[in-house]
């Protein structure tokens, strides 16, 4: 019999705390997002893929060195510039990304001298194609809105 | 004689749509309590507060396929389920929502409910056994062990408030608690049985029995997803599935008819009759008091994890029968005394 009055009085006691603890979440706010109709912002230091920096007129700061093309180990960069007639410096005419073979290592970011190339805060990618990940950063930067 | 037949037909219309109602809407009711509860909407999506959810629900089964696996018990398989919906839809006939709302009033009411509520434990037997599955087969052992468990101390309490007041028709039950708030029979001043401390202790009893007849979680031993995949409704499809949730919901609704009745004044107003509108006796208070006392369930459902078959089974043979029959005991002398 030892314990059977002290077990029967802890037990109810118990049970009714863990019912108060719900019943204080009851009336509150939802904490999560209601996801496609709203999404967190991300935060400023998220390492999603890379995208281009542009100057005041939107035009990339790189300067087609191919330094980070060279420092990927995956080899997922892929840039192209030319030197347009009585310029001096090249201007990048195609800049895409591989994002499927892309581990974020950062090697590209790190290897820019020209601060061209920066972590975006993309997070929202899901897709059922995989030419979806192959993305055109030149493109995507005209596309933002300055 | 035809009004009469009229009458049976309207009132078994009436009960199958209440049930029907109750079994949809109370899982939408479900979970969106589990969603508050956790801190999340619930669903949001399907019509103003996903209020559209239930009849979607309820196409979506419909029109899947009724799968029959190979090997089954074909006939016991194809009656389970319906053996579960059923004495449900029949107690609904005995309960009394208000002193002249009542299909039936039947003189042994009480011992109709638990008659069929006995056939829902049957049925999750049934079910496990003609789905000859392991898992299915392992549930409904554990669901009937469950059954006999806690029948017995919801049978020992219902006895005791039977001797209160000398009647098993459900309407008399209630027709002596009309006296406001406290002549109701969860409080331990009755003036039938002078103080009796153990009528809250009692109404707790039926309150933890009746979750455990029904098999909802903490005691849902029956369908423990993580153990026995979903239990004796693994190899159900379709509107097989479907009629043992809607079964499982119309005995939730059942249950706290059950419990408003016995212990809470059914129909009665808490302030007694005050001849206002809503203060007098009437069907509201009864409806109020069924689906607070829902809200618990719900409550207690999305609180407590599930408990293992030892604790369960310890649960009812060593505190709640032994509780129950010390105030059957108790109600008996008192009632000799006063």
């Amino acid at each position: 019999m030892g314990g059977y009055f002290s077990d029967l009085f802890s037990g109810t006691k118990s049970l009714l705390d863990g019912m108060w603890v719900t019943l204080k979440e009851f009336p509150k706010r939802p904490v999560t997002l209601s996801y496609p109709h709203e999404s967190l912002k991300m935060y400023a230091r998220y390492r999603g893929h890379i995208e281009l920096i542009g100057d005041e007129e939107n035009k990339p700061n790189c300067v087609v060195c191919g330094m980070c093309e060279r420092a990927c180990p995956s080899g997922c960069i892929h840039l192209a510039g030319e030197k347009p007639e009585g310029g001096k410096k090249k201007v990048l005419t195609s800049y895409t990304l591989d994002f499927t073979t892309c581990s974020l290592c950062g090697s590209c970011v790190e290897s820019c001298n020209f601060d061209a190339i920066r972590f975006s805060n993309e997070y929202n990618l899901a897709s059922t194609r995989k030419e979806d990940f192959i993305i055109d950063l030149l493109k995507r930067l005209e596309e933002q809105d300055k | 004689m035809s009004l009469t037949l009229l009458n049976v037909v309207l009132a078994v219309f009436i009960a199958i749509c209440f049930v029907g109602a109750n079994a949809a809407y109370l899982v939408w009711c479900e979970r969106k309590g589990a969603g508050f509860y956790q801190r999340r909407p619930g669903p949001m999506e399907n019509g103003w507060w996903g209020l559209l959810q239930p009849p979607i629900d309820g196409v979506k089964l419909m029109t899947k396929q009724l799968l029959i696996p190979g090997g089954v018990d074909k006939a016991i398989f194809m009656v389970a389920p319906v053996l579960a919906m059923f004495p449900a839809l029949i107690s609904f006939v005995t309960i009394p929502f208000s002193d002249n709302i009542v299909a039936h009033p039947i003189d042994v009411g009480v011992l109709v409910i638990f008659a069929f509520a006995a056939l829902g434990g049957m049925s999750l037997l049934v079910a496990g056994w003609g789905s000859r599955n392991k898992y299915s087969m392992i549930s409904s052992v554990r669901a009937v062990s469950q059954t006999v468990a806690y029948e017995i101390p919801l049978l020992i309490t219902t006895i005791t408030i039977v001797m209160i007041s000398g009647s098993l028709n459900l309407g008399d039950i209630v027709q002596q608690q009309l006296d406001g708030f406290l002549s109701w029979n969860v409080w331990p001043l009755h003036k039938e049985v002078g103080f009796n401390l153990l009528m809250p202790v009692s109404f707790l009893i039926l309150f933890v029995c009746s979750v455990a007849e029904t098999n909802r979680a903490p005691f849902d031993l029956g369908e423990a997803e993580s153990e026995l995949v979903a239990g004796f409704h693994t190899e159900y499809s379709s509107m097989g599935f479907g009629l043992f949730f809607m079964g499982e919901y119309a005995n939730i609704v059942i249950g706290s008819c059950l419990i408003t009745i016995l212990f809470l004044g059914g129909w009665s107003c808490p302030f007694g009759d005050l001849g206002i509108f809503p203060f007098t006796h009437n069907v509201g208070w009864f409806l109020l008091k069924i689906y607070l006392i829902i809200f618990v369930f719900i409550w207690i459902r999305w609180t407590f994890p599930r408990t293992t078959i030892y604790g369960l089974l310890n649960l009812s043979w060593k505190y709640l029968i032994p509780i129950s029959l010390f105030n059957l005991l108790l109600t008996a002398g008192l009632l000799k005394v006063f």
